[in-house]
C-alpha cells in the first residue's frame, strides 16, 4: 500500500508496459530485442500479481509468492533463449530474425 | 440320407489350386501335375460315390427321387429373401457331377501329356482346378445367386484359360471377346434373377421349382407388356444360359476360344462350361414348363433349333479342326436346349428333358474325345488346319479308332452313345413340333456329313509327306482317349428315362423304330457323302463350292456375324453412344472435378505468403485475435 497512489495509477502503468512489450515483440527485428520485449511481458504481470495482492488482500501471501516463482521460471527462461541464440549465431552469424525464417510455406 | 460331404467335391480342386497357384514357380511341373490329378481323383471318387448312394441306396422314395438340399445362410436381406450356400444334391446335379468330373479327370490326364515342357504347366494346372472347382459349385448351387457367382467364376476361368498363350494377340483377343460376349448375356441373366426374386420374393430352387408353390401358381400375378413378368425373368436368365451356351446371336466367342490349348477346349468349351445354358434350363424346368403355358420354354426350343442348324451349315465350310468341333458344339447345344425347349412335364410326356440330359452326357463324352483325338492330331502335326494333314491313319492308329468312334456316335449309328440320346431328341421333337424334328433330321445329316468329312480329311484322303515324321501320343495322351471311347460306346446303354426325369419318377423309355430308322439313314446318307467327297483325293469338293459359290463364301465367313457385330459395335455404338457419353465425361464430370482441384491449388499458391515463417507475424496474428475475441466478450457482457 503506497499512500496515495491507487491501484487503479498502477494497473494503468502495468497496461502501458505489457503493451509496450507487445510492441517490442511484434516490431523489433533483433533477437535480443525481442528477448528483453518478452522479459518486460513477463514483469508486468509480475507487479500485477503484486500489486493485486497488496491492494485487494493485504492478509495474503499468495500473490507475492507467484512472483517469486515467475522471476526464477523468467530467469530460466532467459537462459535457454540466450543459448538458443548463441547457438544460431555460431551457425549463420547473425541474430537476425529475418534470417531464420527457413520454416516458412 | 446325408450328402454333406458332397461339399468335398467343390473344395479340394478349390485347394489345388490354392497350392498350385501360390507356389506356382515353386513346384516342380512333374509335382504339379500329379498333385492335380490326385485332387481331382479324389473328388471324381466322391462324385461317383455320391452318385452311387444316391441313384442306388437312398436317394427315391416312392419311386421318387428326393431332393438334398445342404445349406446355410450367406446374405440376409429379410426373413424370406436371404441368399445362402450349400450343395443341391438331386438327378440333374449328380449326372453333372460324373459328367465333371469324369471329362475333367480325363483331360487332367492328358494334359500331363500334352502341355509337357510348356513354360506355365503349373499355371495351367492351377487354373484347370480353379475352373473344376467352379464348375461344381455352379452345378450343386441351390439358388439362383449362388449358380449366378460360380456362373461368373467359371467365365473367368474360361478367359483366364483362352488367354492361356498370353503372348499371343489372337489368343488375347479371342478370350477378352468370350468374356465380353458371355459377360453381355450374363447382364441378362443378372436382371432376370433380380426381376425373378423381386416378385416371387425367394432365390432357392426348391421353392421356385415347386409345381404347387406360390412362384409358379401365381405367375399370372403381375404383367408386362402383355407377358407375365416371371416369363419376362425367365426370358432373361435364358439369355445369360444362351450366351454360356454359345445360342445363336451370342455364339460369336465359341469358335474363338479354341485359341485356348486343346484340353481346354475339350474340357470347358465342348464337355462342361458351354452346357452350363442348357443345365440352367433344366435347373428351372418346371417354371420354363408351368408359367404362362411355356412360353418361354417355345423361345428356348427355336432358339435351340435355329442354332443347331446354323451351327451345323457353318461347320461345313470351315477348315480349321477345332473350327468345325467348335460349331459341332454348338450345334450340338442347340440339340440339347430344343430337347428341353419340346418336352412335357409328367411321366413319359417328360422324355424331351430326359433326351436333352442324355444328350447332354453322351455328347460330353465323345465331344471331349473328339476335342482330345484333334489334340492329338496337331500335337503330331503342329497344325491346326486340315490342309496339312491327310492319311495319318498310318502313324496314329490308336487316335484314328478312337475318333471314328466318336465320330460315329455323334453322328448318331447305332449302337454308339450318341445313337440313343439323338434318337430320344427325336422323339421328343416328333410328339410335339414337327417343324422342330424336320429341323432335327436335316441336322443330324450334315452332322454325319462334316464329322466325316474332317475325320476322311485328317486320317484318309491325300498322302502327305510330312518333314517330321507324326508319331502317336504318348499313354498319358491315349489313355484318356481309349477311355472316352469306351464311354461313347457304352453310355447310350445307360437307362437313363428311369434315373433322370422332370418329374423325377422315372419311366420305361423306347426305341421308336421308324424315327430311328429315318435318323440313321440320314446319318449313313452323310457319311456316304462325306466318303464320295473326302475319302480320295478329288476336286468334287472344290467344284461344289464353286457350284455353290457365293452360299459357300457366306457359310465359310460363318454368315458374317464377327463382321455385324463389329459393325454394329465400332461404327454405331462406340460413335453413336460411347464418344459422346466419353465426351461428357471428359469435358462435363472430369472437367468440374478438375477445376475444384485447380480453383484449389490457385487460392493456396495466393494466400501461402501468410506462412512466413516469423515468429512475429504469428504473435501479431495471436494479439490481434485475442484483442478482437476480447473486445467482442466486453461487448457481450456488457450488454
Amino acid at each position: 500500500m503506497i499512500e496515495g497512489i491507487s491501484i487503479y495509477e498502477i494497473l494503468t502503468l502495468t497496461t502501458i508496459l505489457f503493451f509496450i512489450g507487445v510492441y517490442g515483440f511484434i516490431t523489433r527485428k533483433n533477437m535480443i530485442s525481442i528477448l528483453i520485449s518478452v522479459e518486460l511481458i513477463l514483469n508486468t504481470s509480475v507487479v500485477n500479481f503484486v500489486v493485486i495482492n497488496k491492494y485487494l488482500y493485504p492478509e495474503m501471501l499468495q500473490g507475492v509468492y507467484f512472483s517469486i516463482f515467475i522471476i526464477a521460471v523468467a530467469a530460466a527462461e532467459t537462459a535457454l533463449a540466450v543459448s538458443i541464440i548463441i547457438n544460431l549465431y555460431r551457425q549463420i552469424s547473425s541474430v537476425e530474425v529475418k534470417d531464420i525464417e527457413i520454416m516458412k510455406y | 440320407m446325408n450328402f454333406s460331404y458332397t461339399i468335398l467335391i467343390p473344395l479340394i480342386p478349390l485347394v489345388v489350386f490354392l497350392i498350385l497357384g501360390i507356389f506356382n514357380q515353386r513346384i516342380k511341373p512333374a509335382v504339379s501335375g500329379y498333385i492335380g490329378v490326385f485332387g481331382l481323383l479324389a473328388s471324381a471318387i466322391i462324385s461317383f460315390y455320391a452318385a452311387y448312394q444316391y441313384f442306388f441306396i437312398g436317394g427315391k422314395v416312392d419311386g421318387v427321387y428326393q431332393t438334398f438340399v445342404e445349406k446355410s445362410v450367406w446374405l440376409n436381406f429379410t426373413e424370406t429373401l436371404h441368399i445362402d450356400m450349400g450343395v443341391l444334391i438331386d438327378p440333374i446335379s449328380i449326372m453333372m457331377l460324373i459328367v465333371v468330373s469324369t471329362v475333367s479327370l480325363m483331360v487332367h490326364i492328358y494334359s500331363r501329356g500334352y502341355m509337357k515342357g510348356d513354360d506355365g504347366y503349373t499355371r495351367f494346372f492351377a487354373y484347370l482346378s480353379l475352373f473344376t472347382f467352379s464348375m461344381y459349385g455352379l452345378v450343386l448351387a441351390t439358388n439362383l445367386f449362388q449358380i449366378y457367382i460360380f456362373w461368373e467364376l467359371v467365365g473367368v476361368s474360361s478367359f483366364l484359360l483362352i488367354g492361356y498363350y498370353y503372348t499371343k494377340p489372337s489368343a488375347v483377343a479371342a478370350a477378352k471377346k468370350a468374356f465380353i460376349v458371355t459377360r453381355f448375356a450374363d447382364l441378362g441373366f443378372l436382371i432376370g434373377i433380380l426381376v425373378m426374386s423381386y416378385y416371387t420374393g425367394t432365390f432357392d430352387f426348391e421353392t421356385l421349382n415347386n409345381p404347387e408353390g406360390s412362384a409358379i401358381l401365381n405367375w399370372a400375378s403381375t404383367s408386362f407388356m402383355g407377358l407375365s413378368v416371371i416369363t419376362w425373368a425367365l426370358i432373361l436368365i435364358f439369355i445369360g444360359g444362351a450366351g454360356k451356351s454359345a445360342m445363336l446371336p451370342f455364339h460369336i466367342w465359341l469358335p474363338d476360344a479354341m485359341e485356348g490349348p486343346t484340353p481346354v477346349s475339350a474340357l470347358i468349351h465342348a464337355a462342361t462350361m458351354v452346357v452350363a445354358g442348357v443345365y440352367l434350363v433344366a435347373r428351372l424346368f418346371p417354371m420354363f414348363y408351368f408359367v404362362e403355358n411355356g412360353f418361354a420354354l417355345n423361345i428356348v426350343a427355336y432358339v435351340g433349333a435355329i442354332s443347331a442348324l446354323f451351327a451345323a451349315i457353318i461347320a461345313i465350310t470351315q477348315t480349321d479342326i477345332k473350327r468345325v468341333l467348335a460349331f459341332s458344339t454348338m450345334s450340338q447345344l442347340g440339340y440339347m436346349m430344343l430337347a428341353l425347349g419340346v418336352s412335357g412335364y409328367d411321366g413319359h410326356e417328360g422324355v424331351g428333358y430326359m433326351a436333352s440330359m442324355f444328350h447332354l452326357f453322351t455328347h460330353a463324352m465323345f465331344k471331349a474325345l473328339l476335342f482330345l483325338g484333334a489334340g492329338s492330331v496337331i500335337h503330331a502335326v503342329h497344325s491346326n488346319y486340315l490342309k496339312d494333314m491327310g492319311g495319318l491313319r498310318k502313324y496314329m492308329p490308336i487316335t484314328n479308332i478312337t475318333f471314328l468312334i466318336a465320330a460315329l456316335a455323334i453322328a448318331g449309328m447305332p449302337p454308339f452313345a450318341g445313337f440313343y440320346s439323338k434318337d430320344e431328341i427325336l422323339v421328343a421333337a416328333f410328339q410335339h413340333n414337327k417343324l422342330i424334328y424336320y429341323i432335327g433330321v436335316f441336322v443330324a445329316g450334315l452332322t454325319a456329313f462334316y464329322m466325316f468329312r474332317i475325320y476322311f480329311g485328317i486320317f484318309w484322303g491325300k498322302d502327305k509327306v510330312y518333314e517330321h515324321k507324326p508319331k502317336e501320343s504318348p499313354l498319358s495322351m491315349t489313355f484318356p482317349l481309349l477311355f472316352l471311347a469306351f464311354m461313347s460306346i457304352v453310355g447310350g446303354f445307360v437307362p437313363f428315362s428311369e434315373y433322370i426325369t422332370a418329374d423325377k419318377s422315372g419311366f420305361e423309355a423306347h426305341l421308336n423304330i421308324p424315327l430311328a430308322v429315318i435318323a440313321v439313314g440320314v446319318g449313313l446318307l452323310g457319311i456316304i457323302l462325306a466318303w464320295i467327297f473326302y475319302k480320295k483325293e478329288n476336286n468334287l469338293a472344290d467344284r461344289f463350292a464353286n457350284a455353290f459359290g457365293v452360299f459357300y463364301k457366306w457359310t465359310y465367313n460363318k454368315f458374317y456375324f464377327d463382321e455385324i457385330y463389329l459393325f454394329t459395335t465400332k461404327k454405331i455404338l462406340f460413335k453413336g453412344v460411347a464418344a459422346p457419353i466419353a465426351w461428357f465425361d471428359r469435358n462435363v464430370i472430369d472437367a468440374a472435378m478438375r477445376g475444384i482441384g485447380n480453383k484449389t491449388v490457385l487460392t493456396s499458391e495466393k494466400i501461402k505468403g501468410m506462412q512466413s515463417g516469423k515468429v512475429q507475424d504469428y504473435a501479431f496474428a495471436f494479439i490481434s485475435g485475442v484483442i478482437v475475441l476480447a473486445i467482442v466478450f466486453i461487448y457481450i457482457w456488457t450488454n
